[in-house]
Order: C-alpha cells, then structure tokens, then sequence
C-alpha cells in the first residue's frame, strides 16, 4: 500500500500545483478557443468542406482538443526538468518510493490537468455548433484519459532525457509541432500524397483525434477500436519506457 | 552504540574524474557528524551515495545497518535528508510539504497531524506554515525543510551545507536550531560543510575531505591540538628583555617581536599562562595583557592540504 499512497501523494500534489496556476488553466482554454474562432471560421469561410453540418470548425473541433491534450501534456511532462533544476525532484526522488510509482503519479496528475482542460472544452461544443450527446460526452472523456497518460508518458520520457529547458524550441519543432501538424487536426487523413499518408499514421495523435471524431462527429478514416486500441497501446508503451528510464537514471543531489 | 554509518572503500568516479576515493568513515551512533571541505571535495557526491540517489563505482556503505546498494528502500526509510540546494515547491504551503512528506515516507495516518504539530513547534514557522512557500524567507526555508527531515522519526539525517548563503544571524539561529535538535532526539547527523566555525560548533567529530580522500579525522579539539600551536600574545612594558629572556622557557617552541606584542607559540597554552606572568614579574617585566589562541579548523586544514579552504560560496 505505500507505493499506492506515493502515488496518490504525487498525484494530488501535481493538481494542486495545476489548479493554483490559475493562469495556465485560462490560457490552456483560450488557446483552443482562438483556434477554433480566427482559424476555423477563417479557413472554414475560404474552402468548401461538406459532409459535415457547421463545416470546418466543426471538423477541426475533435482536433483541436487533442491539440489542447497533446500541448498540456507534453509540457507538463517537462515541468520535471523544472522540477530538477529547482531542485523538488530531489525530495521525490529520495523518497522510499518506487520510480515506476513516481512516473504514474505525475503520468495521472498531468492526465488529470489535461482532463480539467477537456472537459470545460466537451461543454463548449455549442460554441461550433456541434450536438454533444451524454454518451458522446462520457466516451470522450475516457479517450482522453488515455490520450493524456500516453503523452505525460511522452512528456516525462523526455524530461528524463534533458536536464535544462535549453533544449525546449527543439523539443516544440522536432517533437510537438510535427505530432500536432500530422495528427489530422486541421485537415482530412485520407487521400493525402503517400508520404505524407506514411506520417500521419506513424503518429499516435492521428489515432486519437480520429477516434474523438467518431464519437463527436460520427465520421472517421479508421474504425473506432483500431484507434482506441493504438492510443492504449501507447499510453502504455510510453508510462513504461519513461519508468524505465526513470530507474535507470542517476540523479545527484547537485 | 556502535556505528550508525560505515562505508567501505566507497568510490565514485566520473569517466576520468575521482569525485570519491575509496572512503572509509565510521559515524557513530547519536552524534553530531562533521564531513569538511572545500567546494569539489566530493562531499555531496559521498552524501549522494549515502543516501542512495546515486550508486557508488566500487565499495558500498552500511546506514543505520542497511547496505546502500541492495537495500536501498530501507535505507530512505531511516534517513532524512536536506539538501545543499532547495528542495521546496513555490506554490505549495508549508502544512502541504510537510503532509507531503510524511505520506511519501508511510507515517500512519493516526499519528500524522500529531508529528507535523510536534515539527510544527520545533521549527517555529508560526502561522506562516500556511502560506505559499515563495512568502518565505531563507532561514524560514531551511527550517522547513530540517523539520521536514525529521517527520519520519529517521535515525540518521543527512545536512548538505545547511547553511549555504544564509546571513550570519540565521546562520546562528540554525546552528542553535541542530543543536537544541540533536538533545533531543534520538538521531545522528551526519553533515557537510566548508564552513570551519561550523564544523568546530557543532561537530563532534569532524573527517577533512579533500580531491575526493579523506585526510584526516577526529573531534574538533584533538585536530587543533594536534598542531601543538596555540600562541600566547603579551604586551609588556619593556619586550626585548622581555624577548631575550623568554629564550631560557623550554616550552616555548618559538618567539616572536611583532607589532609591539610578544607572541609565544606553546602547546597548551592556557596551562602556561601563570608561568609566564610569574616569569615575567621575576624578572621585573611588567605585563599589560596576556592572551592565549587556540588555532582554529582553518589552521588544521592548511596543514593537511597546503592551501586554505575557499570562503564564501553564497
């Protein structure tokens, strides 16, 4: 029962941290809301996109909040280098707890920020004209529990791999934007030249939006249990690799 | 008693680099542990081990009788920690650091809130525990984070140059704050410092690290007498007499005119001191003032290592 205490002890403290930052909350969904305002009205104007009623801001809005996931996630992970630099880690790391225990408690604590985050944008749909039923709703929600355990995962792993935020613009054009870009946010993920086709399904975020948009928008290029079997497969690739890293790494007291 | 710490030809090196050096140490049982140094000796990198953070290259240690490297979790059981950097988080409160900790170290639940009051008392913080960390001040951080140390009950706790760009008076205040601790608790403290005044306060034995080798170690007082050195300044009213007949004192190892006072270098000099009034009255020299100085830590470590230990380190 200790490690299920720890857990729970890393857990709460990463969502106190979370919801004292009250600043983080409102940009994480002010963000998604210009995106789907400036960019998806702009755009949504300027191409015919049928298919769908309320057109592109409707098609981007699944997209836009496994956007808003991906982003939270993967930075929240990296707070550990925060973490490390101001030395808090220490007291964690010394701590008679397991590192794989350590890694879940910050994976849920981040998942729950992205959880926060996802829920307040579910209750926004009216805002693109999308009907958002009670089942939708709830399948949603657990879709993005597992999309956010996967990129905390991500997250933390490379925090495990970095020891200073100087590496931080390398990390958002190398790792975040392309995972954003190719994730078929903002466009359709069929009918694409191959090579880029090749890339979309190489990332796991394409998986994720996919499936969020055939609970939402009842439409999707991949049936809805490949999707959900991926990101879960992800998610849990990502929590062990980064455990493991975890426990491999030595960490002075510096 | 025995000893509450041991290491065994601990070692930690670095590609090319020896931060630690095959280091043999023996703290015993409920005392007050002084590891001295310059920056770089390797102190925090033996510390690191002792408390399992990093893994020693060769060697292992034994604390509070568990093995470093095969029974890490039992080890972090019986240790407390406070570490030369912070370890708080800003935007939690002092109450949530110390609940906190007291969770990831397993104290039943029953007898939690009974520990953070007792800490609570110890450390002083009064109704500042519930605020924001970032409100606090440096030696109110400090004090958290040694309370914090002590909530699990450990048997050992580890110091990281505890007082490391505190102002002098807060510097005191932790000095008396270690001390009044280790009356009265059942713990030992092992801690590092390149502080001499420190080590010589509240050490009660003091091992003298350097490029990653322990030179020597014992209590503060042995080190110092052990340099036979303490000097014997007097002022007196006619001092070449004075000097010239000061020569017939065979404890007298040697004897200096400088800057209007006579300074003798003796051994043990506060047992000398009637001697030299009485030598001095003998022979009709009038003595002003007398003054004995013992030679501090500082003095100790320039005979071991050739140089002086680097002040400051704010």
């Amino acid at each position: 029962m200790p490690e299920l205490e720890g857990i729970y002890t890393i857990w709460l403290r990463e969502t106190k941290r979370y919801v004292r930052y009250r600043s983080r909350i409102l940009t994480s969904v002010v963000t998604p809301l210009l995106w789907l305002l400036i960019f998806g009205t702009g755009l949504g104007s300027a191409i015919r996109f049928g298919g769908i009623s309320g057109g592109y801001q409707a098609f981007i809005y699944p997209g836009i909040i496994g956007q808003t996931i991906l982003f939270t996630t993967i930075f929240s992970g990296l707070s550990v280098i925060m973490d490390r630099q101001y030395g808090f880690l220490k007291e964690i790391m010394v701590a008679p707890i397991s590192r794989p225990s350590i890694v879940l408690g910050k994976s849920l604590g981040i998942g729950t920020a992205a959880l926060i985050q996802g829920v307040i944008l579910l209750l926004l749909s009216f805002v693109v004209g999308v009907q958002m039923t009670v089942i939708a709703f709830l399948v949603s929600i657990v879709l993005i529990i597992i999309i956010s355990l996967g990129f905390a995962g991500l997250g933390l792993l490379i925090a495990s791999l970095t020891d200073s935020m100087e590496g931080f613009n390398l990390i958002m054009s190398f790792i975040v934007l392309p995972i954003f870009l190719l994730s078929g946010a903002l466009f359709p993920v069929t009918g694409l030249p191959t090579w880029l086709q090749f890339a979309v399904y190489l990332d796991p975020l394409t998986y994720g939006v996919d499936a969020m948009r055939s609970v939402i928008l009842h439409q999707s290029a991949l049936p809805l249990e490949l999707s959900i079997l991926v990101i879960s497969a992800f998610a849990l690739l990502m929590i062990f690799v980064s455990a493991y890293m975890f426990t491999k790494r030595e960490q002075g007291l510096m | 008693m025995g000893n509450v710490i041991e290491t065994k030809d601990i070692t930690k090196r670095y590609d090319d680099f020896i931060a630690v050096d095959s280091i043999n140490l023996e703290v015993p049982r409920n005392t007050v542990y002084g590891v001295l140094g310059p920056n770089g000796a390797g102190k925090t990198t033996l510390i690191s081990m002792l408390c399992t953070i990093l893994r020693p290259t060769s060697g292992t240690a034994i604390v509070n009788g568990y093995d470093i490297v095969k029974q890490a979790k039992e080890v972090r059981k019986s240790i407390g920690i406070v570490f030369q950097s912070r370890a708080l988080d800003d935007i939690l409160t002092g109450r949530e650091h110390l609940e906190m900790h007291a969770s990831l170290y397993g104290v039943p639940k029953d007898v939690r809130e009974e520990r953070i009051e007792e800490i609570l008392e110890l450390i002083s913080l009064g109704k500042k525990v519930d605020e924001y960390i970032k409100t606090y001040s440096g030696g109110m951080k400090r004090r958290l984070e040694i309370g914090r140390g002590l909530i699990h009950h450990p048997k050992v706790l580890f110091l990281d140059e505890p007082t490391l760009g505190l102002d002098p008076q807060t510097r005191e205040n932790i000095w008396e704050y270690i001390y009044n601790m280790t009356q009265t608790q059942d713990i030992t403290v092992l801690l590092t410092t390149h502080y001499m005044e420190e080590a010589d306060q509240l050490c009660d034995e003091v091992a003298i690290i350097n490029k990653g080798e322990i030179i020597t170690s014992d209590s503060p007082s042995n080190l110092k007498r052990e340099l036979k050195a303490d000097t014997i300044t007097l002022k007196v009213n006619d001092p070449e007499k004075f000097v010239e007949k000061a020569k017939e004192l065979k404890f007298a190892r040697d004897i200096f005119f400088t800057g209007g006072e006579v300074k003798i270098m003796v051994e043990r000099g506060e047992n000398l001191v009637p001697e030299v009034v009485e030598f001095a009255s003998s022979h009709g020299i009038h003595i002003q003032s007398i003054e004995v100085e013992h030679p501090n830590l500082e003095d100790v470590f320039i005979k071991y290592t050739g140089s002086k230990i680097v002040e400051g380190g704010r």
